[in-house]
């Protein structure tokens, strides 16, 4: 066996002390993180893109329009909150959109990263902290969110569903309600101990449901009373309101506007201090 | 920086004035009920190449994880580069450098990128980054597999790459759990000597193996763990004198008969091993003790005298073979 050690190899070695500092990743490690998750999210940007337009143009061609004829034939046009059916349903549409985007690149990559790689591990080992992680995290999801829901009122614009203005605050409604359910799953997510079983059961019994009675598709004073409390608790239901309320004026309660808000915030509030708590604890494990 | 904490200082002013770079006083770290690190004391210096040596389950790791600022310790002192693990966590890990006994690179990320999102964990501009990544895949060997995906690369490779990455903060003291794991004869002495060079530099390492051959070659000094608690500690050739003779005669009876020869040998040599395929006896003398061997009327198989190693101190201290 031949040995041939080569020994050419040029350091240039200034030493840690010099070269790093600590007080910059301390700062600034939230976004350091966040630039590596986009950065793995660009690798699949056509996909982005495309699923992010394609599937509300389809949605809105085949649900939208189908649906929408048929209620609007059958009730009469603009029999509920004196919109088309399509523009009441827009609210709803993004705000289903947001939570969805956010949630999906909070739960993978975290399961990602403390179960499948342990990149987190890898993140960890250098100035960054868990809770910057969980932040950045965060963050990136929070970008992919406000971009989907962008994309999807484009499509929405185009159908005629919403008007100009009422971009920027449908766009701050859904990602507002992305960023408290994705708060949740994120602490949620980093909880699982190697399992990813839980998502699905998760899916079936909260998110689905959370959709199906959410004022989604026709208001939830048409629900049961005993169903409407799932509404009361779901981000997709403040979202959809607050969303009706603020872009085509549907008439609502002071006092419920400020409960919506709160809703997201009480749920980030939460989501946060538990991901944090979750977040350092497995780390420090 | 890192050498402002007086308490450290103190403890270690017997041994040298070199500066310290760890203290671990009464060291521990519990699973539940199950204490994998005990108590453990220990105190490595500036420049030092301190190696971790046990069977596995023994703590290794977990020290490693302790001393990386990253697992919280549930008892004792500890503290990196002057400062308390436990306050200053992010400021400690800023100046290390971690090689984890499992690969976790970034598998959607290409090599040369792996490299780049490390670096920028600790702050560094990519214009730095640049010129460190060319360095670090030369350093690596991995020139070549520079936009290959990490799941591309072979065992070693990601080995390697892992180790280069924990290289990109130039880091004040490098910590290496089970660095050769799966290279190559030619890596691993390839990497043997780029890690004598980082030591020359000034770069304490903190190394945990369990090739004896690594051990000597590499360590300063040595520190046998079982159990979590610490067996012995020294020099590799500390160790040897103290724990085994100078010389090690190996005989072989054939596996079944191993056993009974045992009891006709007994009091030959200071002490015996018995091994499932061999007899170890422990002597001044190997040639000597054959000879003894051969007059009680027995007839090795095959028979070898030898130096001891450190193979030889492990397998005292903690009745364990290294490689079964
Ligand atoms: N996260 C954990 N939870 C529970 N027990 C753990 C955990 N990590 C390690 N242990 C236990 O602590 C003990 C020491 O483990 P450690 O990984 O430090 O051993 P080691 O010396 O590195 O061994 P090896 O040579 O196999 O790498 C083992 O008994 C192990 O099962
Ligand atoms: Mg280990």
């Amino acid at each position: 066996m031949s040995l041939n050690v080569s020994t050419e190899n040029k350091m240039t070695w200034t030493g840690a002390k010099t070269i790093v500092d600590p007080q910059r990743g301390i700062r600034r490690g939230a976004f350091y993180v966040a630039e590596n998750r986009i950065r793995t999210m660009l690798k699949w940007w056509p996909a982005i893109i495309a699923f992010g337009l394609g599937n509300p143009t389809l949605y809105l061609l085949s649900i939208g329009i189908g649906v929408g004829s048929l209620v609007d034939k059958s009730l009469g046009a603009n029999a509920i909150d004196h919109v088309s059916y399509l523009t009441f349903l827009a609210p709803a549409l993004l705000a289903t959109a947001g939570i969805q985007g956010a949630m999906d690149e909070v739960t993978w990559p975290t399961l990602e990263g403390f179960v499948w790689d342990r990149t987190f591990f890898s993140m960890n080992s250098t100035a960054i902290s868990g809770k910057q992680i969980a932040n950045g995290v965060m963050l990136a999801a929070m970008a992919r969110c406000v971009l989907q829901v962008f994309m999807y009122e484009l499509c929405l614009l185009a159908f005629g569903a919403i008007t100009v203005q009422s971009i920027p605050i449908l766009l701050l409604v859904s990602s507002s309600a992305g960023l408290g359910f994705a708060s949740i799953m994120l602490a949620f997510s980093a909880s699982i101990k190697d399992d990813d079983n839980m998502f699905a059961l998760v899916g079936r019994f909260i998110i689905t449901p959370m959709f199906m009675f959410s004022g989604t598709f026709y208001p939830i004073t048409s629900m049961p009373i005993y169903l409407q409390w799932i509404a009361w608790i779901s981000p997709q239901w403040h979202a959809t309101n607050l969303g009706r309320a603020l872009s085509y004026g549907m008439p609502i309660e002071p006092w419920l506007l400020i409960i919506h808000w709160s809703v997201f915030l009480i749920m980030a509030l939460i989501g946060f201090n538990w991901a944090h708590r979750v977040f350092e604890r497995r780390l420090s494990a | 920086m890192g050498t402002t904490n007086t308490q450290g200082r103190l403890k270690v002013a017997k041994n040298t004035d070199a500066e310290t770079m760890i203290v671990a006083t009464n060291l521990t770290k519990t699973y539940g009920d199950f204490k994998a690190v005990d108590g453990i004391n220990f105190t490595v210096r500036k420049g030092e190449s301190f190696g971790l040596l046990g069977p596995n389950g023994a703590g290794k790791s977990t020290t490693m994880k302790m001393i990386a600022a990253t697992s919280q310790r549930n008892g004792g002192d500890l503290l990196i580069l002057g400062k308390d693990p436990n306050k200053s966590g992010p400021e400690i890990r800023a100046h290390l450098g971690v090689v984890p006994q499992q690969d976790n690179l970034d598998r959607e990320l290409k090599v040369w990128e792996n490299l780049m999102i490390y670096g920028r964990y600790f702050g560094l501009s990519r214009k730095f980054l640049k010129g460190k990544i060319e360095e670090l895949l030369e350093f690596a060997q991995l020139v070549e597999k520079r936009n290959s995906k990490t799941e591309e690369l072979s065992g070693g490779m990601k080995r390697r790459l892992t180790i280069a990455r924990g290289l990109v903060n130039e880091p004040e003291i490098l910590m290496l759990d089970e660095p050769t794991t799966g290279l190559d004869p030619q890596a691993r002495h390839i990497l043997w000597d780029r890690l004598f060079r980082l030591k020359e530099l000034g770069v304490t390492l903190v190394i945990t193996t369990h090739y004896m051959d690594e051990a000597e070659q590499l360590c300063d000094r040595l520190m046998v763990m079982d159990k979590g608690k610490i067996m012995a500690e020294g020099s590799p050739s500390e160790l040897i004198k103290k724990y085994s003779s100078k010389e090690v005669l190996e005989v072989r009876f054939g596996s079944d008969n191993n056993a009974t020869v045992a009891e006709q040998i007994a009091g030959i040599g200071e002490r015996l091993e018995i091994l499932p395929d061999r007899i170890l006896v422990y002597a001044e003398n190997g040639e000597k003790a054959l000879e003894e061997i051969v007059k009680k009327g027995l007839h090795p198989v095959t028979s070898l005298v030898r130096r001891s190693s450190l193979e030889d101190v492990f397998l005292r201290l903690t009745g364990r073979t290294l490689v079964d």
